[in-house]
């Protein structure tokens, strides 16, 4: 039977969020595609980052390279990704998509979760 | 040569019409505008009662006094400019003026309404008055303080990117003893939300004095936190019978290190509220502004402040969230007429636009922009409409669509939760929320029983009376 609550502990790791879209499924590679051309429609500037789990609370994770100023190629993007998570398997990997405009970040999402702790 | 020299001192009563109403004057741009809907009084004509609203509200009164020959009254008053139909009205008529800069005190919201919405509300030759929009020159605005930080900033201190920030506000609004209502707060928090929020009304009455409010409420705060890896947020209201009491209270939460604090603009007072706006910048805390007794001033259609004006002032004054109206929940809103005033809390530049209800461009400078906050008998079935109508840069409340859910608050919450990042994410893989709103929900619910549950709690609720206050179309 299921227990009509919500659950959540400090003892499970799995209670631990990061953010927009960490309330979804793990997006699958067609829902990440989209999102991308989401970021590059609005002529915002990909970026990644990526961080070890324990430490997600930071505002500061580790960059993935500079951001990617002025591109608008999806596939070179998602590419970015899979390198980034390739090397750093265990990490959170996020993306993001800068608005230079408004000083803030349009997008923010991790894409690729790590081990929560 | 004083051109003024000539001119004699001639004791009576004038027509208004003759000093104050100047059709060929082009406003300039340190002028203040405004635009009023008169109905006047039976026989009165329109530019002598646009005069006489323009002369009431700045220089000017009901006769000849000889002290105006002292004064150069050419660079002080007041002056009508234009007159206009309203669409659908056969009575009303809209009355643009044109106040100079001198006529106010820099950086005093309190001073420009003192004038424009003073004495003459109450004045004989119009029956009914409204203030429908205010233009706010660039030198006011640079000396307005303005929000303590602006969407910017909040979503840098609080993490949040890429979607509308979600809260609820803690009901029942009175009677909970303190421990209780901190319960009923990381219930909420645990279960996904960003912020929770003291009702207007609670202050610190003698069933939770706010001291024990705010200590169990941080607590909430800290533990949900560390549970869920997110930072949260409990709007403390420090609104308070003095002064003294509301700098008290907001000194205790900031010992405390809670982010947001909570005040009601129109009831507190506008100085009161600038003072405290202040503050917030000054100690780094958030400032989330509630906006009791607005309908009292803005929802009948012929007399009072439109809410677009109240909002403006309130950008000016300081806040970092005020409450704008759902277009879609159980309270008053003309969907147009919000999308302009929410356009006016947050965009850097605001053109004019009659569809919804802008007389007059608005250049706000570098001011930061204010979140609305839709707040006010909205659940999970109406999250779709509410991302499509308020994008992004928008703080969506339930209260009872969060506390009401039948499995309680975390579970109310996270049902939020996702269906607001279902939207979200349907809305940037393109798709239109309005139209497939059902699908997405519903495809959402498939792997969060909490939605589900909420689906079928509030499937049939709907709030389908007319608004009262509605935008100025023929076809009324």
């Amino acid at each position: 039977m299921t227990v009509q609550d919500y659950r959540s502990r400090l003892s499970e790791p799995a209670s631990r969020k990061m953010g927009t879209f960490s309330y979804l499924p793990e997006m699958t590679p067609d829902q990440i595609r989209k999102q991308v051309e989401w970021i590059v429609k609005h002529g915002w500037n990909p970026a990644i980052e990526h961080t070890e789990p324990q430490f997600a609370g930071s505002n500061y994770w580790y960059m993935w390279k500079l951001p990617m100023f002025g591109e608008s190629d999806v596939d070179a993007i998602l590419a970015e990704l899979d390198a980034c998570h390739e090397a750093n398997p265990g990490n959170h990997v996020r993306l993001i998509g800068y608005d230079n405009f408004t000083q803030s970040q349009g997008a923010n999402m991790v894409v690729y979760r790590g081990t929560p702790v | 040569m004083n051109i003024q020299s000539g001119r004699k001192y001639d004791a009576g009563v004038k027509e208004y019409r003759s000093t104050y109403w100047e059709p060929a004057y082009t406003p300039k741009d340190t002028d203040v505008l405004a635009v009023f809907k008169v109905i006047p009084q039976a026989g009165v004509p329109r530019e002598e009662a646009a005069a006489a609203v323009a002369a009431e509200s700045s220089t000017g009164t009901w006769t000849t006094v000889w002290t105006d020959l002292l004064t150069d009254l050419d660079h002080y008053k007041g002056r009508a400019y234009r007159v206009e139909d309203v669409p659908g009205s056969d009575d009303a008529f809209y009355a643009f003026i044109a106040y100079p800069a001198d006529l106010f005190e820099e950086g005093s919201v309190v001073n420009v309404f003192t004038s424009l919405v003073g004495n003459v509300f109450g004045f004989k030759a119009v029956r009914s008055l409204r203030l429908e929009d205010v233009r706010f020159p660039i030198w006011f605005v640079k000396t307005c303080y303005g929000p303590p930080h602006g969407i910017q900033v909040e979503r840098d201190k609080m993490d949040k990117y890429g979607r509308p920030l979600l809260g609820c506000t803690i009901k029942p609004k009175l009677g909970l003893s303190a421990k209780n209502y901190g319960r009923a707060v990381y219930e909420c928090l645990r279960g996904g939300l960003d912020f929770t929020k003291d009702d207007e009304n609670v202050n610190s009455q003698p069933f939770m004095r706010w001291r024990d409010r705010f200590l169990f409420c941080q607590e909430a705060i800290e533990k949900s936190e560390a549970e869920t890896g997110e930072r949260k947020g409990h709007y403390m209201n420090v609104t308070a019978p003095t002064v003294e009491d509301m700098y008290q209270r907001a000194e205790f939460a900031k010992e405390l290190g809670t982010p947001i604090i909570m005040s009601d603009y129109l009831t507190l007072g506008w100085a009161a509220h600038n003072s405290l706006s202040k503050w917030c910048r000054d100690n780094g805390m958030l400032l989330h502004v509630h906006r009791a007794m607005h309908a009292v001033l803005d929802r009948n259609p012929n007399h009072g402040i439109n809410f677009r004006v109240l909002a403006k002032l309130l950008r000016l004054l300081g806040g970092d969230h005020l409450h704008s109206g759902t277009v879609v929940g159980k309270l008053e809103g003309d969907r147009e007429a919000t999308l302009g005033w929410i356009d006016l809390l947050r965009d850097r530049h605001v053109k004019e636009d009659r569809a919804r209800g802008i007389f007059f461009d608005q250049d706000w400078g570098s001011m930061p922009g204010v979140f609305p906050v839709a707040s006010g008998g909205i659940h999970v079935w109406h999250m779709p409409a509410l991302v499509a109508i308020f994008g992004n840069d928008s703080v969506l409340q339930f209260g009872g669509g969060t506390l009401g859910h039948p499995w309680g608050n975390a579970a109310g919450a996270a049902a939020n939760r996702v269906a607001l990042e279902a939207c979200v994410q349907a809305r940037n893989e393109g798709r239109q929320l309005e139209k497939e709103g059902k699908d997405i929900l519903t495809k959402a619910a498939q792997h969060s029983p909490e939605l589900k549950v909420a689906m079928e709690t509030w499937k049939e609720i709907k709030f389908e009376f007319d608004t009262v206050d509605k935008l100025d179309v023929q076809h009324r």
